[in-house]
């Protein structure tokens, strides 16, 4: 049976896309940016998924204001990466997981998520640039991705709660895929920031740390946080801290924080990230089999066998 | 039945013009034009006569002017919504972050220095009413509760 082992959060800067495109990563002002996501490739070079779902929001790229989706998964192949004004970023293609994507599908929407189904779209940086920070720069991105964009440019975005409910319901139909998957959800964007109007430049650490250390222990109160609360407190496009609580109710209530990291500033952004692991037994076992070990042999009763398998 | 939120509460906000359905509905031609910029073809034609290329749109005079004027806070005001506006920037060559220097007032220099310095402080930055001078920050940090009205005025 297929697992989320793990969720990741990141902001997604589309400066930090342009400082990889043109080879400024090492600059004293990108380098202190981009040292905090060492460790997060190493991580994900031993985790090594067999797929990811990447919660992220489209920016006027592939949706214009003709239509609108709250949420839009993807279940397409692959994705290309959209031009967004200085042609296409140089990135991989990303390759789809049309089985899962369209089997989640089926399972949300069954179970109450009305989410719309995406079989063409182009990504931009909101997906492609956590990509990088997770897997740098390779030559094809290491494992399929399924993209769910969601709402955060026009108000209202759905809740938090909401978010938090359809990570839950992604977490479910995860469960219930036939093959032995090991899947890591992304959450991005984020974290305080604002980029429009007199007010642009409003950054709020305070806000920010609480929301991390909300995220790891308190998951359900944080995401019954209110619109108004994010715009006023983390800035007009701080709202998109939305689509961290898509990543985080899919993962278990409790879980573990394997890395934090926060700098200001990325442009207009705070950026943001943490990586929190799933302890459940069975998401220890999938997690030490690793990829090419051959077969998860978990059983379907789940408990005990768990730990026999590894 | 949901109750929607008053515009008033996120009026409040200082400096911020929320994207909603009302401005969206108010910007569509702003919008449309500014997607119609992801073209090269089309961002040489707009260039090579401005005003005609805007005719295209269904934009109010204001919206024009404000287009034209590359005003963008009264874009923004008119409907615009940054992303959208921000490919008119691109077409002159600008980021993200210049915009945002431009919106608040600011030289390229002052805004770059705000920012490293960890960027501008939510304090007296909450909202016009002085509604919400107090940090929200219990909810943040798990309970939902919002701030109790402060009588503090912000000047
Ligand atoms: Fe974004």
């Amino acid at each position: 049976m297929a697992k989320i082992i793990a969720g990741l959060a990141s902001s997604h800067v589309p400066a930090i896309g342009a400082a990889i495109d043109n080879k400024q990563t090492e600059e004293p002002y990108w380098k202190r940016v981009f040292a905090g996501f060492e460790k997060t490739k190493r991580w994900m070079a031993e985790t090594k998924p067999d797929v990811v779902i990447a919660i992220y929001n489209d920016h006027a790229s592939a949706f214009s204001v003709e239509l609108i989706p709250t949420f839009a998964l993807g279940t397409a192949t692959e994705f290309p990466p959209a031009d967004e004004g200085w042609g296409p970023r140089p990135v991989p293609v990303v390759k789809g997981h049309p089985e899962l994507a369209s089997h989640i599908a089926t399972s949300a929407i069954l179970d109450g998520f009305d989410l719309t189904i995406v079989n063409k779209m182009e990504v931009d940086h909101g997906l492609t640039v956590p990509l990088n920070l997770a897997f740098g720069s390779p030559k094809e991105w290491p494992c399929p991705v399924i993209p769910l964009a969601v709402n955060v440019v026009q108000y209202p975005p759905p809740t938090g709660k909401r978010c938090f409910d359809l990570g839950r319901a992604i977490r479910k139909a995860v469960a219930s895929y036939p093959d032995d998957l090991r899947v890591v959800v992304f959450g991005t964007g984020g974290m305080s920031h604002q980029i429009s109007g007199p007010r642009a430049g409003l950054i709020n650490q305070k806000f920010d740390k609480a929301f991390l250390d909300g995220l790891t222990k308190d998951p359900k109160k944080l995401a019954a946080m209110p619109h108004l609360e994010y715009m006023r407190e983390a800035g007009a496009e701080g709202i998109e801290l939305v689509m961290w609580h898509v990543m985080r109710g899919a993962l278990d209530d409790k879980v573990k924080e394997v890395y934090r990291f926060y700098t200001v500033p990325a442009s207009n952004t705070a950026v943001g990230h943490i990586i929190l692991e799933n302890t459940g037994k069975a998401a220890k076992t999938a997690a030490r089999k690793k990829v090419g070990a051959g077969k998860v042999a978990a059983k379907k009763s789940g408990k005990k066998p768990a730990r026999k398998a590894a | 039945m949901v109750k929607v939120k008053p515009a008033e509460e996120y009026e409040d906000i200082p400096g911020t013009f929320v994207f909603n359905a009302e401005r969206s509905r108010q910007g569509y031609g702003i919008n449309m034009f500014c997607m119609s910029l992801m073209k090269d073809e089309n961002r040489k034609t707009f260039k090579a006569n401005e005003a005609a290329y805007l005719k295209k749109y269904p934009l109010t005079p204001e919206q024009t002017d404000a287009i034209l004027k590359r005003d963008y806070n009264r874009m923004l005001e008119l409907g615009g919504n940054i992303y959208f506006t921000a490919k008119l920037g691109a077409t002159d060559g600008h980021s993200f972050r210049h915009l945002a220097a431009v919106m608040t007032g600011s030289t390229q220099d002052d805004y770059a220095k705000m920012m490293l310095e960890g960027g501008r402080s939510v304090e007296g930055n909450r909202s016009k009413s002085g509604k919400y001078d107090k940090p929200a920050r219990k909810a943040a940090a798990g309970s939902a509760k919002k701030a109790k009205p402060s009588k503090k005025r912000k000047s």
